[in-house]
């Protein structure tokens, strides 16, 4: 690491990534994120909560540089990310979107393995990466490896999306929704078997989504988003107490659904 | 003669036809697929590109192929002393093909490539794909399916069009169509356009098998790296040597000739004659439409036709019709010399020009000898004609303002018609071609042209200077063909071919032998 690069390091030991006074305008004119300052901890996972269009995946993309900031910078390991290259940091951070995410063309194995091959992994070693993951994620890999993702149930297809994201040992992971599109009891599982496998894992994790009961089941602290600039920062509890109107949007949300019984 | 009876006997003929053909279609589509489907690519990277470049693509589809031919014809594109492109032959007619085919292909894989889902894109492109990795491992496999469709659209373009290269010597299955559309034999015709269809529909039938296969997804995977670039060079390797052996034959001296029967035959007795009387070997460049026979001895792609004068005078030198004979040969030899290097030999013997012709037994019971005696008894005739007479400089309007004619009715028509409409009575004049074989037969009577307005259409040989000069005996044997056919022999020769369906080659030689000139 470079000497000028020690210095972030030094002074903020403990954040896998940075967000420094970062707007996001389109060439149109219209700002998607306006001065946003964050703060990822290595190791915790972060959800960026908000609703449609409040610059949640957006944010997401300006972490792996699928977009770059129009203005301030965003840090990734201490290094702002229109230093790194691009290919190499995308290989650094898993990726899970939502189901269609996976290659319609490639078998379960072959799109765990993707990233693998792009790093020239041994076949033997991708084949024995691919099939513990499946494990890991509840899948019997001689059942699945072979099939396509179209052969899938939704909880399924997601399930692999992670296994895909964990496969070149990333030490940060995003995920977009990942379980945006799944029925509310699969969800649940899936929820709770995301929640082992991070504290299994460790790993530090940016998660989008629009549910704040996903927010509560997996976050470490939750970002709330509105019209792209960022409300609140803390740790979910910190969400039913504040009282600002869009927080308490989504706390009721979150209240109702418990009282109604629907939510235990 | 059944279409059946015809296949039978002309089994061998067929298949070197359909051979031909397909390889003009298998060359131009792999040419095309090689340029456009790298040049579809090009487009999603820089889209600006796409407007200009899909905008040319389709002119190029609506350009007429034949007018393509000729305007490719006279180019001379050389690469370290190969040509490449230019003069007649399967090359042009593959050039024109890959210009025909490329729409199809760069239109399918740009939209192909466009049409994959942009999450599956950004995917890719999250996790660290190069552009080069996502195009080969995601989208190329995703549009795999529309690409092979724009190529089977491709394909079969290219089988229809291919036909027309028959008019440029490319051969193919065209020959049979276009010999067929000059002898008015359908027959013909449905021998060259039957077999033309099958193919079409082969090639549709087996590419949409493809096309199924690889969108249904199943079993398709992003072929090895290795795996790709091999089939690639195996293709441009194959496509290379395809390309330039086309047309690459050892021999001295290529004989042309234009698109009718007596053109067939007198360049079959050209040919014959240098065959039997020197050592050269000779090539049959027969065929060529329009004024390609021209623009392919200007360029050297053959060596030696027979040409008419008028038609040199008006239709490549375009001067003003004249009428004493000597003068045109003499125009046109001192032309050609200077502007060409071409040389026009000795006159055949024969004039094809138009001949206004009447029944038979009206002409003796009127004693209609000249036109100006026709003209004299025409108020009540009706007259028929083809289109080409009726539009050129030489044809009907002045000529109806020279001998004062006035018909009660003008039919235009197809020329092949006009003779069998005066034979029926249905017209009582019509403009023909002095040498047709079908004026013996329909006991017709050709009227003198005594006020000299019809310019002379003598046939004799062109040739290169070049070609004569590395080969004297070649102008000793022309020199001797000086004369050697009447327009009354020209006529039987012609109906020989036309009437009694017997081949030009054959008639050419059992002419040749009769007049001693070959053994």
């Amino acid at each position: 690491m470079r000497p000028v690069q020690l210095r972030n390091s030094m002074t903020e030991a403990s954040s896998a990534i940075e967000f420094r006074d970062v707007s996001f305008v389109l060439p149109g004119g219209r700002t998607l994120l306006a001065d946003l300052n964050l703060e990822v901890r290595e190791g915790e996972t972060l959800v960026l909560l908000g609703r449609s269009g409040s610059g949640k995946t957006t944010t997401m993309k300006l972490i792996n540089r699928l977009i770059d900031p129009s203005a301030g910078e965003v840090q990734v390991e201490g290094k702002r990310t229109v230093d790194w290259d691009p290919i190499r940091l995308r290989r650094r951070i898993g990726y899970v979107i939502q189901e269609v995410g996976l290659f319609p063309h490639l078998t379960v194995e072959e799109n765990i393995g993707v990233v693998p091959r792009l790093e020239n992994w041994p076949a033997e070693r991708i084949r024995e990466r691919s099939r513990a993951l499946l494990a890991l994620v509840g899948l019997d890999a001689d059942r699945f490896a072979a099939r396509f993702p179209r052969e899938l149930s939704g909880g399924q297809r997601q399930r692999v999306g992670v296994a895909r994201a964990l496969a070149a040992e990333p030490p940060v992971i995003l995920l977009d929704e990942p379980f945006g599109a799944l029925d509310p009891i699969t969800r649940r599982e899936i929820q709770h078997e995301f929640k082992t496998l991070q504290q299994e894992l460790k790993k530090t994790m940016v998660f989008v989504t629009h549910d704040i009961a996903e927010a509560f089941v997996l976050g470490t602290r939750v970002a709330l988003l509105k019209d792209g600039r960022l409300i609140l920062l803390d740790e979910p509890r910190a969400l039913l107490r504040s009282p600002h109107p869009e927080a308490r949007a989504f706390a009721e949300c979150f209240t109702d659904a418990q009282n109604s019984g629907s939510h235990a | 003669m059944s279409l059946i009876e015809f296949f039978s006997r002309n089994g061998r003929e067929l298949s070197t036809l359909t051979l031909e053909h397909l390889f003009l279609v298998a060359v131009s589509t792999g040419i095309a697929i090689l340029i456009g489907v790298p040049l579809g690519i090009l487009l999603t990277r820089k889209p600006g590109l796409s407007k200009p470049v899909l905008g040319f693509a389709n002119i190029m589809q609506t350009v007429p192929s034949l007018a393509l031919f000729g305007f490719l014809i006279p180019l001379n594109i050389y690469f370290f002393h190969v040509k490449i492109l230019g003069g007649i032959g399967a090359r042009t007619a593959i050039v024109a093909l890959v210009l025909y085919a490329l729409l199809p292909i760069i239109r399918n894989t740009f939209t192909g490539i466009s049409n994959v889902d942009p999450a599956i894109r950004d995917a890719g492109r999250g996790m660290g794909m190069t552009d080069r990795q996502l195009l080969f491992q995601v989208e190329l496999p995703l549009a795999l399916g529309v690409i092979i469709a724009g190529v089977r659209v491709a394909t079969v373009i290219c089988v229809g069009t291919a036909t027309i290269a028959a008019a440029i010597d490319a051969g193919g299955l065209g020959r049979y169509i276009f010999r067929g559309l000059r002898a008015n034999d359908n027959t013909l015709i449905l021998a060259g356009a039957l077999p033309a269809a099958l193919i079409a529909l082969g090639a549709d039938l087996a590419l949409g098998w493809l096309e199924r296969v690889l969108q249904a997804g199943r079993g398709m995977r992003a072929p090895s790296k290795k795996v790709f670039a091999t089939g690639a060079l195996a293709l441009v390797l194959a496509i290379a040597a395809g390309y330039f052996l086309v047309g690459k034959s050892a021999s001295a001296i290529a004989v042309g000739s234009k698109d009718f029967t007596e053109q067939a035959i007198l360049g079959e007795i050209v040919a014959q004659a240098i065959e039997g009387n020197t050592d050269l070997q000779v090539a049959r460049r027969f065929d060529l439409g329009g004024n390609l026979a021209h623009e392919a001895l200007a360029a050297g792609e053959i060596d030696v036709y027979v040409e008419y004068t008028g038609t040199a005078l008006l239709a490549i030198l375009k001067s003003r019709p004249l009428t004493d004979p000597k003068e045109v040969l003499r125009r046109v030899k001192d032309e050609y010399a200077r502007r060409f290097k071409l040389e026009w030999t000795e006159p055949l013997g024969f004039n094809n020009t138009f001949a206004i012709l009447v029944r038979g037994d009206d002409a003796r019971r009127l004693k209609l000898k000249t036109i100006t005696d026709a003209a004299r008894v025409s108020a009540q005739w009706r007259a028929g004609f083809g289109q080409d007479f009726m539009s050129r400089a030489d044809g009907y309007p002045g000529f109806a303002q020279t001998y004062g004619f006035h018909f009660q009715e003008i039919r235009e028509m197809d020329l092949s018609l006009t003779y069998r409409a005066l034979a029926e009575k249905q017209v009582d004049l019509i403009a023909g071609n002095s040498t047709d074989g079908l004026i013996p037969r329909y006991k017709l009577a050709q009227l003198e042209d005594d006020r000299r307005y019809f310019p002379p259409y003598d046939a004799v040989p062109v040739a290169r200077q070049d070609t004569l000069g590395k080969h004297p005996e070649v102008r000793r044997v022309l020199e001797r063909l000086g004369g050697i056919l009447t327009v009354e022999e020209m006529r039987q020769l012609n109906y020989a071919v036309d009437g009694d369906k017997r081949a030009p080659r054959d008639v050419a030689r059992d002419f040749l032998k009769r007049k001693g000139m070959i053994s």
